[in-house]
């Protein structure tokens, strides 16, 4: 596998206020983040709200600009290309390698633009084709998604929820992209419609060879889509592990704060949990010093509200987490003990005929 | 076996329109609510969950008409059919946020803006209670102490925008209970929180259900939050309620092809290697004034075969206390095309 985008002690300090009402405050929303992500793998980004991963996903196509730190893509043919340090007009090629699917099919399409032409953007935008060719890429690509060709003369609005994330889908993969960064792309819709969007970004991505950064908030689809996870806690990266390791044995409190908070489709698997979980999310204006989730953390100890822990290798596997005690803690994790799983519901063939009508 | 709390019979709901033609919104009905309980009313968007809650408090809109049916309520003035009084009535009034109170899902578009969290608590509590302003500030501040907001006393004189979302979603809570309501519907009340926060609120919610004694109606679309707090379940789909029973014999084994299509639909926390790949239900939710005459689900069920479409199944009593409407149950698919 070869490396398609290096990450590099990235940083972005927000400004807050410093005008007529008192001394502008800094707000940091990403610190120090890195990682690498290799060709054809799925890396999931998770943590609760404001922990800086839709940032991160807008920085990395620098929709936002960066404060520290470097992003290093690597294009198939050529030495890798430091993005953090193009202008404007310099990214423009790369943004057809990497492309965003956003959260709200809502409001993420215009609403004035027929479907038609809202894919076929992209193509006009950077240039790549036009006339008889463009209409083809266009057509061939809603059909790739499940949108039918008699339907591009619509608008957004005559479509349900799940037809226009297809579309937003459409708009990301119309240039051939390689790498697709999805910022919570199944959150918004219905349980039945989020698995064909999740069935429908699985097959894309065998098909066009594609690389995700998924964005999520929930670990559920995160387990089933995702080869390797990054946590974020309060614009840190506290774990970054392969899925199945990580969801066996977390290494940071945090992810095991996640993973036991997450609710499970079987009523026999229910818990009492509310010891285990405590607090909310601080403030990032006011982070604490430290390791910053020590407010929050059942096995805190003195050196936790002093020193921050770096991300380092746990044992020297591929599991990363950044915790004073991440060799020693026994953590909990989301499988079932016993391998195996449970059972899915029988057929309804073999029952058939046992009710009483009422 | 307690008695119920609350009886729902053959309740149809109707929205009318002037230029197009009637919806019905939600077909025949049937739920029962049993203090110290709570029902999980399940179901994608456009389901009619929420109506079904709304209805139970009148809170519908102008055009929507309960057509037939009951609402039969244990009230303390002893037994009214709530679909039988006026939404604006005075029986309504002294039901409506007193004996049954909701919470709802986005906590900041429910709760007033510009008036702290604790005036609109004391309002609630003066209105039914007749306390004056101080008896009611200080139940108020007792309220929010143990649904859990640290600093109550303080914090009873925030605005809603000054409290992260779990705590306006506490506030909220402790608004609904100032009364000591017998019913608590709560409409997706943890859909727009953190799942740490979730976490949190579900215990929140448990553990006042059994200080109080409850009933609750909980209102999701998420199978997890079902499985983690309901009691029994009611699934529904396009307006009727498809199945419903206990939770653990539903979960264990759905009877209903959308049942079983929708428990298939949600990936399970699996190891790579006994993953399997999502069998999601084909095709979309029809419109509602494209539902068949028959069973609702027929355009987008596996098993469908010739009486789907036409006749509706009727309610089926199966083993143990678990009932569902669905043609299969009564007859096998031989039976059926001959």
């Amino acid at each position: 596998m070869s490396t398609l985008l290096t990450v590099e002690n990235l940083s972005k300090v927000y400004t807050l206020g410093g005008g007529l009402f008192g001394p502008a405050r800094e707000l940091v929303a990403l610190n120090d983040v890195g990682f690498t992500l290799e060709a054809g793998e799925t890396l999931a980004i998770v943590g609760e709200s404001g922990c800086g991963k839709t940032t991160l996903g807008r920085c990395i196509i620098k929709a936002q600009p960066v404060t520290h730190g470097h992003v290093y893509y690597h294009p198939k043919d050529q030495a890798k290309v430091e993005l953090t340090a193009l202008g404007k007009r310099d990214i423009k090629p790369w943004r057809r390698d990497i492309r965003m699917i956003f959260q709200d099919p809502m409001s993420s399409l215009n609403p004035n633009m027929r479907v038609f032409d809202i894919v076929a953007e992209p193509l006009r935008i950077h240039r790549v084709a036009r006339g008889k060719e463009l209409e083809e890429r266009v057509l061939d690509t809603l059909a790739k998604v499940g949108i039918a060709p008699d339907a591009v003369g619509r608008y957004p609005h005559a479509f349900s929820g799940g037809q226009r994330q297809r579309i937003g889908i459409a708009r990301a993969l119309v240039l051939d992209p390689r790498l697709v960064i999805a910022d919570e792309a199944v959150s918004a819709l219905d349980v039945s419609i989020q698995a064909q969007v999740l069935n429908l970004l699985d097959d894309l991505k065998s098909e066009f060879g594609l690389t995700y950064i998924f964005i999520s908030h929930d670990l559920g689809v995160v387990n089933y889509i995702a080869d390797r996870v990054l946590v974020m806690y309060l614009g840190h990266v506290v774990e970054n592990a392969p899925t199945e390791m990580l969801f066996e044995r977390p290494r940071h409190p945090y992810t095991e704060m996640l993973l036991e908070a997450l609710p499970i489709a079987d009523p026999t698997r229910r818990k009492g949990r509310s010891k285990e979980l405590k607090g909310e999310i601080p403030y990032l204006g006011n982070r604490p010093r430290g390791c910053p989730f020590h407010t929050r953390c059942k096995y805190a100890q003195d050196i936790c509200r002093s020193e921050k822990p770096a991300l380092r290798s746990i044992n020297g596997s591929a599991q990363m987490a950044a915790c004073h005690f991440a060799e020693t803690l026994d953590l909990k994790g989301a499988y079932e003990s016993s391998i195996g799983g449970g059972d899915r519901p029988l057929p309804l063939e073999g029952r058939a005929g046992e009710g009483v009508v009422l | 076996m307690t008695a119920p709390l609350l009886t729902i019979n053959d309740m149809s709901i109707i929205f009318t329109s002037p230029d197009e033609p009637d919806i019905e919104a939600v077909r025949q009905v049937d739920l029962t609510l049993t203090p110290g309980k709570t029902l999980a009313l399940v179901g994608e968007s456009g389901c009619g969950k929420s109506v079904t809650a709304r209805a139970v408090l009148r809170l519908l809109d102008r055009n929507a008409d309960i057509r037939t049916g009951e609402i039969l309520f244990e009230g303390e003035g002893g037994k009214v059919d709530i679909a039988r009084l006026k939404p604006d009535s005075d029986a309504m009034r002294a039901i409506r946020g007193a004996q049954v109170s909701m919470i709802f899902q986005e906590p900041m578009s429910s709760l007033s803006p510009v008036h702290t969290i604790g005036d609109q608590i004391d309002e609630i509590i003066i209105l039914h209670e007749r306390l004056t302003p101080r008896q009611a500030r200080e139940r108020t501040i007792a309220l929010l102490d143990q649904v859990g907001v640290p600093g109550a006393r303080e914090r009873a004189n925030a605005y809603p925008f000054e409290l992260s979302g779990g705590l306006r979603q506490r506030a909220m809570i402790a608004m609904a209970l100032a009364c000591t309501p017998k019913l608590l519907i709560a409409d997706e009340p943890t859909t727009a929180l953190d799942v740490t926060t979730q976490a949190q609120i579900l215990d929140l919610l448990r553990q006042l259900q059994d200080d109080y004694g409850m009933a609750m109606l909980f209102i999701t679309h998420d199978l997890g939050v079902v499985a983690e707090i309901a009691d029994e379940i009611a699934v529904m789909y396009l307006g009727d309620v498809v199945e419903q029973g206990d939770v653990f014999d539903v979960f264990r084994a759905p009877r209903h092809p959308y049942t079983q299509a929708l428990m298939n639909s949600v990936p399970r926390l699996q190891r790579k290697a006994e993953r399997e790949r999502l069998s999601p239900i084909k095709g979309n939710v029809p419109s509602p004034k494209d539902r068949p005459q028959g069973c609702a689900f027929t355009s987008r069920c596996p098993f469908a075969f010739e009486p789907c479409a036409d006749t509706r199944p009727a309610r089926t009593s199966l083993p143990g206390d678990h009932v569902a409407r669905c043609h299969l149950l009564t007859r096998t698919r031989a039976e059926a095309m001959a």
